[in-house]
């Protein structure tokens, strides 16, 4: 591989550990390991492969080992020395200690690779900073998508999303925000905070807030690849099993959500042996473990019905008074407006519609909800199996209205279409 | 790294001067006072007295303004701070999380800024 490729494909690879490594060899300075990162890629860009250097052996090392020089230059140059003369003088004995120039596979470097990774998300996903700027840096610190393709990504330019990082890294630095794992006291509120984020970025490609498309295949993958990561982390954390069986058993079903001209599929009428039985298969193994942890919470009862959906041979033969009393144990945990939504159509399927109209009453009058399309759609489709065409048809009106996913919208249309064309 | 705890109250919520649960509140803010100081964090703290007692000064247009009270009306005012001592960011939250308004007011956590 030439040059500029192999550099492409370790920044993408391996760009999360080496500025995990980083951040802990120069005391949590954020905004210095990335500049001096950032360096080693312009360094490598300049000399591998070129008439002025081979391209090494070991990249992911030789990147380590220049951004920590380069660390080490910048510390220099700069004029407040103050408080960095101890940064250097730690950064200074690891200069030939031949920590990064190992093959990997040492134990001692292997874990301290992975707790490098978890201060990082910790750092990252701290309650301190706003949670845009908690989304941005946990994707570009620790997934493998660009800045650009993270601008890309939330709708914003690419020097937009380069500002909201740089600001987010100096908030860390002026803040004071340590960079470790919470102690444990922290570490509930702390891990679901990161959990947040996580699921945030799924929920973000799984369905597109807004544009044009329903799904952002590269969010939804990073989501994945961070739940991974946590779960290889923190292995016996129920909940961290449980967001990751969510997000596969949600994500499997992604391949029969759009028909073939690019128009949203609704549960009821998905070709299920498009579902992707091995991420089923995967979600359903990881929400076992989950539950024999014996620590249930929000994410594993959501997996678990995600598990009922993706087991259910047929629409007709969903569980679904099983899901709406999983739904009625989730408002317990989380009396949140979208859980009720869901809870009262899960009620609607179970109980008959009247009883999932019943449950929506209770979110009449949240001025905060006019504009909620799902609560919206929720009873169009209630008061149409009701009987109440004109009442569908008003509430599937304000869902179109609130909606601002084009593919979502056009799904909302088709059905406000059929409702109206239904003759009694 | 030192950081600043305001604390913030509204002066018509929290336990009214006399009753016991005053006394109960009083007592708490000393214990919690005492509590920094037995953690070696604390480097000073003060209780203000009420925006009654406040003067504020301006100058416009080269004109020194002085009027009663606080520049604005804001339901929850000043009352005190502390100035901490803490290796970072969530040493201090934790501090400011046992404040003993926090039931009725807040705590705005400030770093102090430094000057190289």
């Amino acid at each position: 591989m030439r040059g500029p490729a192999v550099l492409d494909r370790v920044a993408h690879e391996e760009g999360g550990r080496i500025i995990a490594t980083l951040i802990r060899h120069v005391g949590g300075d954020f905004a210095l390991a990335e500049d001096a990162l950032q360096d080693a890629y312009a360094v490598a860009a300049a000399t591998w492969g070129t008439g002025n250097g081979p391209v090494p052996d070991n990249p992911g090392a030789w990147l380590t080992t220049t951004a920590r020089r380069r660390a080490i230059d910048r510390l220099r140059r700069a004029r407040a020395l103050d408080d960095r003369i101890r940064v250097l003088e730690a950064l200074a004995t690891r200069e030939g200690d031949g920590e990064d120039e190992g093959e990997g596979e040492d134990d001692a470097m292997d874990s301290s690779l992975h707790d490098d990774r978890l201060r990082l998300l910790f750092t990252c996903c701290h309650p301190a900073l706003p949670l845009e700027a908690r989304v941005a840096l946990t994707l570009k610190s620790l997934g493998g998508l660009s800045t650009g393709e993270v601008a890309r990504a939330f709708l914003v330019s690419e020097v937009a999303m380069h500002q909201r990082l740089t600001r987010a890294r100096r908030k860390i630095a002026d803040k004071g925000i340590p960079y470790r794992v919470p102690p444990d006291e922290l570490l509930p509120e702390r891990l679901a905070g990161v959990l947040a984020v996580v699921y945030l970025v799924f929920n973000e490609g799984h369905t597109a807030a807004a544009g044009a498309r329903l799904v952002r295949e590269e969010l939804c993958g990073e989501a994945l690849r961070l739940g991974r990561l946590l779960a290889d982390l923190m292995p016996d954390e129920a909940e961290v099993l449980g967001l990751l069986a969510l997000m596969l058993l949600t994500d499997a079903r992604r391949a029969a959500r759009l028909d073939a001209r690019g128009r949203a599929v609704p549960l009821a009428d998905q070709d299920r042996g498009r579902w992707d039985a091995e991420a089923i298969a995967e979600g359903a193994a990881l929400l076992d473990r989950a539950l024999r942890l014996r620590r249930p919470g929000p994410y594993q009862l959501q997996a678990a019905i995600a598990a009922l959906h993706a087991t259910a041979l047929s629409w007709a033969e969903t569980d679904w008074a099983q899901i709406a009393a999983l739904y009625a144990a989730l408002a317990a945990h989380d009396p949140s407006p979208v859980v009720t939504v869901n809870r009262a159509v899960a009620v609607g399927f179970a109980d008959g519609p009247r009883a999932g109209l019943a449950l929506l009453r209770a979110l009449d009058g949240d001025p905060a909800l006019g504009d909620y399309p799902p609560l919206h759609a929720a009873r169009a489709e209630l008061l149409r199996r009701a009987g109440d065409r004109a009442g569908a048809d008003a509430a599937y009106a304000r869902a179109i209205a609130a909606t601002a996913n084009a593919v979502q919208r056009a799904e909302l249309e088709a059905r406000r279409a059929a409702n109206a064309a239904q003759t009694t | 790294m030192q950081y600043t705890l305001l604390i913030y109250a509204d002066p018509t919520a929290g336990p009214s001067p006399g009753s016991p649960e005053f006394q109960e509140r009083h007592d708490a803010w000393m214990s919690y006072t005492q509590a920094m100081i037995d953690a070696g964090v604390h480097i000073a703290g003060e209780a203000l007295q009420p925006t009654q007692a406040a003067t504020t000064v301006r100058q416009r247009d080269g004109e020194t303004l002085t009027v009663d009270g606080p520049f604005a009306e804001t339901k929850e005012i000043l009352g005190g701070f502390y100035i901490l001592d803490t290796p970072n960011l969530d040493d201090a939250l934790t501090w400011a999380g046992r404040a003993p308004h926090l039931g009725e007011g807040s705590v705005e956590v400030r770093p102090v800024m430094t000057f190289a």
